[in-house]
């Protein structure tokens, strides 16, 4: 079976497993945070709506949590299956962060989210309100660990080659090397615009449908102020990711906006058709002089262009130009959403505006959609290395792994992973429609 | 400290982080192993009930684990784990339906639904459960390794009888492990249904660990020499045994937790042989001895090693507290008949 090639076969799966379970952390910890703030309502007021509300939000973010899990068992174990040359190479630094997640979040979270979904009537309020912060916590922490070691490979830093593998030298610099910071709250904070949109379009379904209306007004009322915050700061985050990117990867940032040519007074293109036969972008439209200025703060400052670099170590620019631009499109979209869902809250009219309610439901979708662009934009954007300018994606794979049994596993991810997400939404629409329990069922499965 | 003991050290913590995945996810494993083994909704309900706010974190110790060894030895992480690709997607696709099965049978309320998450409970369990025990099988036997340390074997060659053999081993253990949390965790009739099914579990690993042992002694030598340079070693077995052979008596008394606490002395000492055993191999080659992994030529650099003590020196004992609390909020028995009402009061 000389057609499969082993490379092109492990990205293909990579790629898919990844991007099935990155539809789910975001939400569970954008989730994670709101039912906090619910939680933490009910214990300071007593007001039984509060932990109503959070007991439904727990039963959907149960529902994402576990996929999420189940999707992640894999991706603790892929590098060694499918990237056995590259965890050679970065084993030394890239095994730390994965077992650091494990010790200081991974156990934090998964202890106390047992307590939120089997211990309602088990715990006491205070601690199950603290078990909801420890699976925030802990979540939060948990994509800490991996945005490092991500980031590891897109800028590393503390190591030195030692016998053709990566040793760390400076676990400090390894941990906070250049892009870490800036990744992981832009990351976190598309978990809370996640998680707060997925939570205000269900809220607008109930007030579309007149359905539990005081949960659902309250439910979209904090989210609301959540995805408002959150999507304003996304504009910050965002850009001074961007501006990191300039700095440490400029590559990747000639091929997000399209550069060629190294210019001073770069523009910020808006549209166009990157063509790296021709060395240009068809239909550019853009603003002068802004892209040197976003990124350099300078309006005269140099951007490298493609061309400086050697064709073979470009990113695809297609792929890398268009993911980024859609995602930088649906942040924008989601400021504009956000205003004016602030502005009709002052108002007092959000709650009865059809229009307003229906771009709620429809944006549903969206958050997840910008993730997934935004981490294609990452990832295609730092190839052709699977180590920015250390190691090649071509060379990491694991070759001893006939190419066929990977093609086996990509088939058959392929079948359970369409499963798993028809069940998801299956479930979520059940539980939808069902709404709202009333109250704590009284009888006890327990004797103490 | 050398770098020497510090690999020695972590052979150790990874050692401690596998046992924990097997006294741990090991009853709730079990637990599914026996879950087809009741018609009874209300019963298959309880043992639900009885895992449900713990397998999450108890399978945690796998991934801590995995991580581990990847910070640890990656080269063993990149052996083994390319080396049985698909015996680890195999387990792998096993734990995803495993772990949407226990959270999504009870969501609702038909027959078909609950049948389709029982079964995958079970075989998500009673998969992983013999697997397991395969790849330890293959390892303390070894593995066929090239000089570059991959793996020169087939799939095929990893379902090897004595690796089979050593499945199933570890399929009785897990099974009477969760025999013995449902009779500390359950009233009775499950619990004592539980009974029957420990001290049928415990049969078949009496009668396939003896099997196990004696072929390990005539295929493979070199996994007894460790005791026999170090005799005191040898307490290890006696805890194994002491354990095994209590299990039995623990089950005809009225104690709740005692054949719980059998099985686990049990699963300790047999965890630690293994790894005494092993040690300092981590993967030996049955080619050529010299082209195995082992602890000196697998592991990270000195300061990660050192880095990764510290955090796991700091993070380990918080997890174990908070871990014991969480247990100890969900103490006490779950009922398998609610008195009020026949529905049983599962989340969702």
């Amino acid at each position: 079976m000389e057609f499969l090639d082993v490379v092109l076969l492990s990205r293909i799966q990579f790629a898919m497993t990844v991007g099935f379970h990155f539809l789910f952390p975001p939400l569970t910890i954008g989730m994670a945070w709101i039912i906090v703030i619910m939680q933490t309502l009910y214990l300071r007021t007593n007001h039984d709506l509060y932990q109503k509300m959070s007991y439904f939000w727990i039963k959907l973010f149960a529902i994402s949590f576990v996929v999420g899990v189940a999707s992640g068992i894999v991706m603790e174990f892929q590098f060694g299956t499918n990237w056995s040359e590259y965890s050679r190479f970065v084993g030394d630094i890239f095994g730390a962060p994965l077992a650091a997640e494990g010790i200081l979040a991974f156990f934090l979270e998964s202890a106390f989210i047992g307590v939120l979904i089997w211990g309602k009537e088990r715990v006491s309020k205070k601690f199950y309100w603290f078990s909801s912060l420890m699976v925030a916590l802990g979540s939060t922490l948990s994509a800490f660990w991996i945005i490092v070691a991500n980031s590891w490979m897109q800028t590393p830093a503390g190591f030195h080659i030692n016998n053709g593998r990566a040793e760390l030298t400076d676990f400090w610099a390894a941990v906070f090397n250049p892009s870490t910071v800036p990744r992981y709250l832009h990351t976190v904070d598309a978990a809370l615009i996640t998680g707060a949109f997925f939570i205000m379009g269900i809220s607008a379904y109930y007030l579309f449908k007149k359905r539990h209306l005081d949960l659902a007004k309250k439910s979209l009322k904090i989210a609301l102020i959540v995805a408002l915050v959150a999507s304003l700061m996304q504009g910050v985050l965002g850009h001074s990711h961007a501006v990191q990117v300039a700095h440490t990867q400029p590559e990747k940032l000639a091929a997000f906006e399209g550069i060629f040519e190294t210019e001073t007074e770069a523009p910020l293109l808006i549209f166009g058709i990157p063509d790296g036969e021709e060395r240009t972008v068809h239909f550019a439209v853009g603003i002068p002089k802004l892209l040197s200025w976003i990124a350099f703060g300078d309006t005269s400052a140099e951007v490298k262009g493609l061309n400086d670099y050697p064709k073979e170590e470009w990113p695809p620019l297609g792929i890398t130009f268009i993911s980024f631009h859609l995602m930088v499109g649906l942040g924008v979209l989601f400021i504009g959403t956000t205003l004016l869902g602030a502005y009709l809250l002052r108002r007092g009219t959000i709650y009865q505006n059809p229009l307003y309610l229906k771009l709620l439901m429809f944006c549903i979708p969206l958050p997840f959609i910008a993730n997934e662009l935004g981490w294609i934009a990452a990832e295609v954007g730092r190839q052709p290395w699977i180590v920015y300018r250390l190691m090649k994606t071509v060379e990491g794979a694991s070759f001893t792994v006939p190419a066929a049994q990977v093609l086996l596993s990509i088939i058959v991810f392929i079948a359970i992973y369409a499963v798993l997400f028809s069940v998801w939404i299956f479930l979520l629409k059940r539980k939808i429609a069902e709404g709202p329990t009333e109250s704590v069922p009284s009888t006890k499965g327990v004797r103490m | 400290m050398t770098l020497a003991t510090l690999q020695t050290i972590w052979f150790l913590l990874v050692t401690v982080l596998i046992t924990g995945y097997a006294l741990l996810d090991g009853f709730d494993l079990g637990i599914g192993n026996l879950h087809l083994f009741t018609k009874d909704d209300h019963e298959r309900s309880a043992m639900f009930y009885t895992i449900g706010p713990f397998w999450d974190s108890n399978q945690v110790w796998l991934l801590t684990g995995g991580g581990a060894i990847f910070a640890a030895f990656p080269m063993v992480y990149a052996t083994v784990f390319s080396g049985f690709y698909l015996a680890l997607m195999l387990l792998l696709f096993a734990l995803i339906f495993r772990a949407v099965s226990i959270e999504f049978q009870h969501l609702l309320d038909t027959p078909r639904w609950k049948k389709v998450w029982d079964i995958g409970f079970s075989l998500g369990s009673i998969l992983p459960s013999v697997l397991f025990g395969v790849a330890v099988g293959n390892i303390l036997r070894g593995i066929p390794l090239d000089a570059q340390h991959n793996f020169a074997g087939t799939f095929f060659g990893l379902l090897n009888p004595y690796a089979i053999v050593i499945g199933l081993v570890s399929l009785a253990m897990f099974t009477m492990h969760g025999a013995a949390f449902l009779i500390a965790k359950t009233d009775s009739p499950l619990s004592q249904k539980a009974r029957g099914w420990g001290r049928n579990a415990w049969l078949a690993y009496i009668i396939l660990f003896t099997i196990g042992t004696i072929w390990s002694y005539i295929s493979t030598p070199r996994l007894f020499e460790n005791f026999f340079h170090q005799p005191l070693l040898f307490i290890l077995p006696v805890m194994a045994l002491a354990g095994m052979l209590y299990y039995p008596v623990a089950l005809k008394k009225d104690a709740r937790w005692q054949p719980f606490l059998a099985s686990a002395l049990n699963i300790t000492g047999v965890m630690a042989i293994a790894a005494v055993s092993l040690f300092p191999y981590l993967v030996p080659a049955n080619n050529n001895l010299a082209n195995s992994l082992t602890i000196y030529n697998a592991s990270s650099s000195q300061l990660t090693l050192n880095v990764m003590l510290i955090l796991a020196l700091i993070g380990m004992p918080l997890v174990i507290a908070y871990t014991g609390y969480i247990y100890r909020k969900f103490g006490g028995t779950t009922v398998t008949k609610p008195a009020s009402g026949s529905k049983f009061n599962l989340p969702g």
